[in-house]
């Protein structure tokens, strides 16, 4: 038998940057074969999507300025969702083990799954604009809320992702990651309202960027501190 | 090739490992028996670098735990009495992401190597999912060897395992032990680990109590050493 050997030529980075590939990989080669996790976040943004529409009798005015809430309410509860499912995945099934196993910085798992993660959530956000441009008769179609979007979403998985994988680890997981998440992600969801709304109601660049540099600053330092903290989060 | 002295391990104020002292010379292979509850999967799970010790020392092939944790994982195969598969991945596709996760070259070419040894060539595309307990297991194997590893730790990897199921993981422990590389399996099934142990070690109340290579059995066979080891 051929002895199996590392590549030669593998640097740190390279091995790092590879592990994060394959676990991205991997979530994605599974979630497209099962559509558990994307089936259950869809359905679920559309319904609450639907039920605020119902529930709340905006007109014009109003509607400009509360419907950003609405969008980002519906992300999070969706994107909760996608977060508990993705590390139970891995519990259940002892693949977390598997994942430790490997001769990787484990760091590197964090990040795999955060870009698993982020992946599933921008593609639900894909789907659930244009449904909510229609219900709610806004104009999505902005570079800028897009920017926002994105931005939003990094800062909720980069902390999602970091809390998921302690919530995991016990018994109550389903009610603990909502309740470790949502005080944590109040500065991301706020500046990301804000952000959201000032591009919807076409208000100037000035008044949007300080909620902008809000979202930059905070998917910078919780990206950080996951990167520093993961290892000792997922040890026993 | 493992070295472990007085180790301790606690979870809050319950001691689990007391002071346990343990060495395994290369291509040597131990059973490690016990009781339930006596340790020895708290003890595998530090061996694999899965879990800190709270005290001692615990060095493999060269390097310490937890500090050298990256080159230890480098140099260990673990199964255990789960798969460790995705149940959405084919069996290739399992071995490949693992494959990528070790940084292994020639990639390809080994993928095939590995399931050829544990007999699941024919089912290579096939969802892991839909795979036997057995087959899953045989699998598990091959991810665990996937990257030659020097050391293999199995923690009972004959649980829910039919008669056909464990001969052929008897195969292949057999295997894996002709290519000299060391192992250390915990396992209920004293039969098992007679034929397949080169050393046999009773973990009991948090030590290895007792300690007897296969030819010093003799004529008494290894239930009769292990009860004689609970009961000092």
């Amino acid at each position: 038998m051929n002895r199996a050997a590392p590549r030669r030529s593998s640097t740190v980075a390279g091995s790092f940057l590879r592990a994060v590939g394959a676990i991205a990989w991997k979530d994605l080669a599974a979630e497209l074969r099962s559509r558990e996790l994307l089936s259950a976040m869809l359905v679920f943004a559309l319904l609450v999507i639907l039920i605020f529409n119902f529930a709340l009798e905006l007109d014009v005015k109003t509607r400009a300025t509360i419907t950003a809430g609405v969008l980002w309410v519906t992300f999070a509860f969706a994107g909760t969702l996608g977060l508990n499912r993705s590390m139970a995945v891995e519990k259940d099934q002892g693949c977390l083990d598997g994942l430790l196993l490997a001769p990787v910085d484990r760091s590197a798992i964090y990040f795999g799954k955060v870009v698993s993660n982020l992946a599933f959530m921008l593609i639900v956000e894909a789907i659930v604009l244009p449904v909510y441009s229609f219900l709610y008769n806004t104009n999505v179609v902005s570079l800028g809320l897009v920017g926002v979007i994105l931005l939003g979403s990094i800062g909720y998985v980069a902390v999602g992702t970091l809390l998921s994988s302690m919530a995991v680890q016990t018994r109550t997981r389903d009610v603990m990651l909502p309740i470790l998440l949502f005080p944590v992600i109040v500065p991301v969801l706020v500046a990301a309202v804000k952000a959201s709304s000032g591009f919807l109601q076409g208000l100037p660049m000035n008044e949007i960027l300080p909620w902008l540099n809000l979202l930059v600053v905070y998917d910078i330092i919780f990206i950080a501190i996951a990167f520093m903290v993961f290892d000792y989060v997922v040890e026993e | 090739m493992i070295e472990v002295r007085k180790l301790i391990k606690r979870f809050g104020l319950k001691t689990i490992l007391r002071g346990l002292d343990f060495h395994v010379a290369q291509g040597e292979f131990v059973v490690l028996l016990g009781p339930n509850g006596a340790g020895k999967t708290t003890f595998l799970r530090i061996l694999a670098s899965l879990s800190r010790p709270s005290l001692g020392q615990v060095v493999i092939a060269g390097h310490t735990l937890p500090v050298q944790a990256a080159e230890v994982r480098r140099t260990l195969g673990v199964v255990s009495h789960q798969p460790l598969l995705y149940g959405d991945l084919t069996a290739e596709e399992n071995l490949r992401f693992y494959g990528r996760m070790y940084d292994l070259q020639n990639l390809d070419a080994r993928l095939t190597e590995v399931l050829q040894l544990v007999g699941l060539e024919h089912r290579r595309r096939d969802l892991v999912r839909t795979f036997s307990r057995g087959m899953q297991q045989r699998l598990a194997i091959g991810r665990a060897v996937l990257h030659d590893p020097e050391v293999m730790l199995f923690d009972e990897p004959y649980t829910g395992l039919d008669q056909d199921a464990s001969a052929m993981l008897d195969d292949v422990l057999r295997n894996v032990a002709a290519r000299g590389r060391t192992v250390v399996m915990t396992s209920h099934d004293l039969a098992r680990a007679e034929e397949l142990g080169s050393r046999f070690d009773v973990l009991s109340r948090g030590v290895i109590a007792a300690s007897c290579l296969q030819q010093e059995l003799g004529s008494s066979n290894l239930l009769t050493f292990y009860k004689q080891a609970l009961a000092a």
